[in-house]
């Protein structure tokens, strides 16, 4: 019995034995339905060997979207707590545990999984490409950060949450004081996840460099796919800085080494300083992406073209080295001395001009546009002013002198949350209803999606606008609780309200998707926003070819050229389609990588070794063989086009 | 297959162009991933806590033999890529048994060196000092021993199937990958035994 004595909750409370249950009784519910509508079969065959990129972006989009409503509910939970004083709805134990696993879920395996949803099914169709350049490793991406995601959510039931917050600053995360396995879980499933997040990157630099239609230079690409490639480049070269910092983490809690740890020479502030290295360009590689999606759907909306495209690329290109040079900000107040703090306050505040220049590019775009108010539109008018109030006290945070009164207090909570649901939920949740229909063939119901819209727009107001106050009359952050007298309880109450509009607005989304995919109309053609780029200019659904004939391209916005302005897109002769095999080498893979995590982080070196060993034999798999694709012959292609074209 | 004949086999195929390039972008992320290794080895070097100092257990002549063993590698891997350009079958697996040996040598020196260490008393948990040198070159000793496997399947496959778009392909990026790791050994070479001895 003492084996299994590991996986014991160190501090469980009945909240978590129901939602252990709850896992059990899914789990069995999803083997079960499984079984007797015998689906086994078609989810081995059509997702989970599936190498197609449309396929792994809503794998990426389902994944992202459950894991937005498990920070969700973290997120309500900490609300909750604090909305009255000295509530005793949580423990401080839970109350860590929670805040912690609410940053590490929302950021790495909610916002990183949406964007990487999105750049999957968009970007090869913006492009004009049949699929990413290296397919099978993107499945390999997908399925690693799932079984990261797995395996970091599998700790609230096995052996306990990180608790030590989503930075995971040492020495507070060493065994000393978090002797529990969660911050392992931390360590390990961030580096799975983050493994594939690189591979990702190197495979979308490739497809973008190399892989563009005939005539799209690229000063011709349109601005989303322009926002991927300079989000794929800044992945590239920070996640290499997370996978050391966590490497060297987890060899401080396993084997005894002494990188971060307070006798021996050991430097705490190194992993400060590594996991900024990274987490701030983090920042720039969520938020980029949605600068992109802005882009796509101010213009049209705004029914014009993108104003300023030069100074968009140029902007994006500054704010991607600028990323990297800012990284002491986030720990202002932790000892580099008044020279250092200045030159890293001038580097924060130099962001906010290409950024500013973005602002002002959409405005103008929208200048005597005509403007139409959907849903995605909605969103991207919301974001402006929201962001702006967000950025604009990123500056205050920037100032380092003044820094010494904001920092860890809820206004800078305030801060981050204002420019990152904004930025990036606002941007992922009018992306999603902007290419929704081009993923499946109906559209979102716009009325039921505009309630959504007010809800989370005021609600995101109500919930962060209090903790500006609240956080400037000292309210620090991650406190489980306050007392009465500190009149911190009107405005954590107003928090509150705030959070339980949000949520309410999340589950109308909900039932906009239950309701949509019922009732709404499947006629819609394959253009039912009259848009601008090239991914509206193939048919809906899109064949798993993607193109029928390679696209010829003038311009960034060659598809409305080819509509309005009698530019030809296609000549009409087809040629045969070479398309890549499905695979279920990734999938068994990353499987073996859960496992090889999972026995990591509670060191049964067995499990290891054994994991260890198979992860190898994929790889020598891999090498030996020979796979050449398949083509998809002329006659075929004419088939499934006059099919999908459908008597038109 | 599309194949273009006026470029080398490795460049031939639409699909080998992309693996080129995306490995060069993959050394780019490598890059990274030692660069950050040195920050961290150069933030720790000095803090031996109650360890030994880098001059007290660095020896030069297992680490000459080391560097001599795979720059020469490292050249042979070069000798290996032009004998596949010139159609040489034999040449041009001899040049890559002959590197792979090196690299074999190199790495057995490796492990002589690090139990050397762990014999002084500088083990990996000794200090902030000797876990930042041991994993530093640690991390290029697994790229190394990593690179033996990868190149050995490389080597049969081009045994079986001779040069063909995909064997060429592999081999030549096995070679970017070889030269790769040559470059990181110089600036281990000089900047954390040569600094460490004066």
């Amino acid at each position: 019995m003492e084996f299994f004595e590991r996986f014991a909750i160190p501090h469980p409370s009945p909240i978590i034995y129901a939602s252990m249950v709850a896992i059990g009784i899914t789990l069995l519910a999803i083997v079960a339905g499984l079984t007797f509508f015998k689906k086994w079969g078609y989810l081995w065959r059509e997702w989970l060997t599936t190498v197609d990129h449309k396929r792994i972006g809503i794998m990426y989009l389902i994944s992202a979207l459950l894991m937005l409503f498990r920070g969700g509910v973290d997120a309500l939970m900490m609300r909750a707590q604090l909305a009255t004083p000295d509530a005793q709805l949580l423990d401080s134990q839970h109350y860590n545990e929670i805040f912690t696993t609410h940053g590490v879920v929302m950021i790495i395996f909610m916002a990183m999984a949406f964007i990487i949803a999105l750049m999957n099914f968009v970007v090869p169709l913006q492009i004009g490409a049949r699929d990413v350049a290296f397919p099978r490793l993107n499945a390999l991406s997908f399925w690693l950060y799932f079984m990261g995601a797995m395996l970091f959510n599998l700790s609230f039931v096995i052996g306990g949450s990180p608790s030590s917050g989503w930075t995971s600053y040492f020495p507070l995360a060493g065994n000393e004081f978090s002797p529990s396995v969660g911050t392992n879980y931390y360590m390990i499933a961030i580096q799975i996840a983050g493994i594939g997040t690189l591979i990702t990157g190197i495979n979308f630099i490739v497809t973008i460099l190399k892989m563009r239609a005939p005539g799209m230079k690229l000063m011709k690409m349109p601005m989303f796919t322009w926002s991927a490639l300079i989000t794929n480049l800044i992945i590239t070269f920070a996640f290499p800085v997370l996978t050391v910092a966590l490497a060297m983490g987890t060899m401080d809690r396993l084997f005894g080494t002494q990188f971060f740890t307070t006798g021996n020479g050991g430097m705490d502030m190194l992993w400060a300083n590594l996991f900024w290295v990274w987490g701030h360009p983090e920042v720039y590689i969520l938020v980029l992406p949605a600068f992109g999606v802005y882009s796509e759907i101010i213009s049209t909306f705004a029914r014009r073209n993108l104003y300023g495209y030069k100074s968009m690329v140029a902007s994006m290109v500054i704010i991607s080295v600028l990323s990297f040079v800012v990284w002491v900000h986030h720990f202002f107040t932790m000892g580099q001395g008044a020279m250092v703090n200045s030159i890293f306050s001038i580097t924060t505040m130099a962001i906010a001009v290409p950024t500013g220049i973005k602002i002002f590019n959409w405005l103008f775009t929208l200048y005597k546009g005509s403007i139409r108010f959907t849903v995605p539109m909605m969103y991207s008018l919301g974001f402006l002013p929201i962001f702006t109030i967000g950025g604009v006290t990123g500056v205050m945070l920037g100032m380092s002198a003044a820094d010494y009164q904001y920092h860890n207090t809820m206004f800078l909570v305030a801060h981050f949350h204002l420019v990152i649901i904004p930025g990036v939920v606002f941007a992922m949740l009018a992306g999603l209803t902007y290419w929704w229909p081009k993923m499946f063939g109906f559209m979102l119901n716009e009325r039921i999606g505009k309630w959504a819209f007010w809800f989370i727009s005021i609600g995101t107001c109500v919930a962060f606008f209090p903790m500006f106050i609240s956080g400037l009359d000292g309210q620090a952050r991650r406190m489980y609780t306050y007392s009465e007298s500190t009149g911190f309880g009107f405005w954590n109450m107003l928090s509150f309200a705030g959070a339980v509009m949000l949520a309410i607005g999340f589950i109308i989304i909900v039932y906009n998707i239950y309701y949509s995919t019922r009732y709404a109309s499947r006629d819609i053609g394959s253009d039912p926003w009259d848009a601008r780029s090239l991914e509206w200019a193939t048919s809906t659904p899109v064949p798993e070819y993607n193109f029928a004939e390679v696209p010829q391209v003038n311009s960034s916005e060659a598809f409305w050229d080819s509509k309005y302005n009698g530019h030809k897109l296609f000549s009409g002769k087809l040629k045969e389609i070479h398309m890549p095999n499905n695979s279920g080498v990734p999938f068994i893979m990353s499987s073996l990588f859960f496992v090889l995590g999972f026995s990591f982080i509670f060191s049964i070196w067995i499990g290891v070794a054994i994991a260890l060993l198979g992860i190898v034999a994929c790889l020598v798999h891999r090498s030996f063989e020979q796979d050449h694709g398949y083509h998809i012959p002329v006659e075929e292609i004419e088939k499934t086009e006059s099919e999908l074209r459908g008597g038109k | 297959m599309k194949l273009d004949h006026s470029q080398p086999l490795e460049y031939s195929s639409e699909q080998g162009r992309l693996n080129i390039l995306g490995f060069w972008i993959f050394i780019g992320a490598e890059i990274m991933l030692f660069g950050t290794l040195f920050a961290s080895y150069f933030t720790l070097e000095g803090r031996h806590g109650s360890g030994p100092s880098g001059a007290e257990i660095f020896e030069l002549s297992p680490v000459l033999i080391e560097t001599i063993l795979l720059l020469t590698s490292s050249f042979t891997v070069g000798l290996a890529v032009h004998a596949m350009r010139l159609k040489n079958k034999k040449a041009m697996m001899t040049f890559f048994i002959i590197t792979l040996v090196l690299g074999a040598g190199f790495l057995s020196m490796e492990i002589y060196e690090f139990n050397h260490y762990i014999h002084e008393g500088a083990g990996i948990t000794v200090s902030a000092f000797t876990s930042a040198l041991l994993t530093t070159i640690g991390t290029h000793g697994l790229h190394v021993t990593l690179g033996l496997f990868w190149g050995l399947f490389i080597l049969i496959q081009v045994a079986k199937r001779g040069f063909t778009p995909e064997t060429a392909n592999k081999s030549f990026i096995f070679s970017l990958y070889w030269h790769f790791l040559d470059v990181v050994w110089i600036f281990i070479f000089s900047f954390i035994y040569l600094k460490g001895m004066m």
